[in-house]
């Protein structure tokens, strides 16, 4: 979701963000109800064939998993050893499913149309004391700062390292803090600037 | 047109800016100083986003105590880092953003986007992550941002700090074209050759006020 919309025309990116995210909704909790390892394979390869669709390749589908194969490694060897092959694949494709159908609706869906259902849909828990402007705010800085985040992070480490302190939380962690709450501050000041009223 | 009155700020018992009164009317002026000479804090004064501990800042008759909104709306302000600048995940979201808050239609954010994106050479960035630009392109997208909520007034502080030669000449081309009447805290002596008048501020007080002639050698013989 950070980075993932790939620009297109097909199918996929027409459909409005509110039909296909509650379709992600549906599909992720039959994907749960399911206890079945031949419809989950057939729901992955379902899922997957839906990315030619949308102009999206299949090395970009991998692109999405990939970052958990680790993840993948370790849960399938956990369920392997305590309840056996069939539950372990069940397990991991079920969750690789999960993943390649919710990047498949951020791949085709630009956030900012993405914030704006979510937008109207919170309008609906007003009443309760919800600000839907400033929950989609809230998430816009997330998906906007979590990369900086992630690059401040490698520049201290990388500092750090060149001091002998790369196995040091404390000596990337304070750094990285200071540095965050630094960048707030201003990033505060420039939404002010442009004239946000919250 | 700014007017600064017996401006002074402090903080804690640090006098950051001692009792300046200016009126700032030229189209391009800079703003130089040693590291800690209170010229940051005089740049966040012009829009209001500081405020004086004594004294006053009217922009065009608006105080920035009493009327924060009305002077930002006509101060645009770039900032050194626009990473800390862009608020958007994508550069178009993030043109969007100053002119939605405005409440500017959605017609006129369309046909402001195209026509600032195509001023830079960035309409095929348009849809493009916003972390994932050059520092550059970053800057030039984080003046445009300002841009399309047409101010009056321009101020940036230390716009070419963190760029490359190339990139530094790019976004000083860019200043250099605006219509509007720029206010550029720099270090970069090559950025204001042109301007039309150069403040030193040092210790917090005006060290030297002229044009870039006249003061910029008084400036390097302080600094040696």
């Amino acid at each position: 979701m950070l980075d993932l919309y790939s620009p297109g025309s097909s199918l996929l990116h027409r459909l409005p963000p509110a039909a296909k995210m509650l379709a992600m909704l549906l599909g992720a909790t039959l994907l749960f109800l399911n206890e079945s390892l031949p419809i989950t394979v057939a729901a992955t390869l379902g899922i997957l064939a839906l990315y030619p669709i949308a102009q999206l390749t299949l090395k970009q589908a991998f692109a999405q998993i990939r970052p958990l194969l680790i993840i993948f490694v370790l849960f399938f060897a956990v369920q392997w050893y305590f309840s056996g092959i069939e539950l372990a694949t069940y397990v991991v494709l079920r969750l690789a499913a999960l993943i390649l159908l919710a990047s498949l609706v951020t791949l085709t869906t630009k956030s900012s149309d993405m914030i704006d259902t979510m937008t109207r849909g919170l309008r609906y828990l007003q009443p309760i004391g919800v600000n839907p402007a400033k929950v989609s705010l809230a998430i816009s800085l997330a998906l906007r700062f979590i990369p900086v985040l992630a690059q401040i992070t490698r520049e201290v480490r990388e500092a750090q390292k060149t001091r002998g302190l790369e196995r040091s939380v404390i000596a990337v962690a304070m750094p990285m803090a200071i540095r965050a709450i630094k960048m707030a501050d201003e990033i505060s000041d420039a939404i002010d600037s442009r004239g946000y009223r919250s | 047109m700014i007017k600064l009155e017996n401006i002074s700020v402090s903080f804690g018992k640090r006098t950051v800016l001692d009792n300046l009164s200016l009126d700032l009317t030229e189209r391009r002026i800079a703003v130089i100083g040693a590291n800690g000479s209170g010229k940051s804090t005089f740049a966040r004064l012009l829009n209001g986003l500081a405020l004086p501990t004594t004294g006053e800042v009217l922009v065009d008759g608006f105080n920035t105590r009493k009327k924060g909104r009305d002077v930002r709306r006509k101060v645009g302000f770039v900032f050194q880092n626009p990473d800390n600048q862009i608020v958007m995940p994508v550069v178009e979201e993030d043109l969007a953003f100053g002119m939605k808050n405005l409440g500017f239609s959605k017609t006129e954010i369309a046909a402001k986007t195209d026509e600032i994106l195509a001023r830079y050479n960035m309409s095929d960035l348009r849809e493009h992550p916003a972390h994932l630009l050059s520092g550059g392109q970053k800057q030039l997208l984080a003046i445009s941002g300002v841009l399309v909520m047409t101010p009056d007034i321009v101020v940036m502080d230390e716009p070419t700090t963190l760029l490359d030669l190339r990139n530094k000449r790019r976004v000083a081309r860019a200043v250099d074209a605006l219509e509007q009447m720029v206010i550029t805290v720099t270090h970069d002596l090559d950025l204001i050759t042109n301007y039309d008048r150069v403040i030193v501020i040092d210790e917090g007080r005006i060290f030297a006020d002229g044009t870039p002639a006249g003061v910029i050698p008084a400036y390097q013989e302080l600094m040696a």
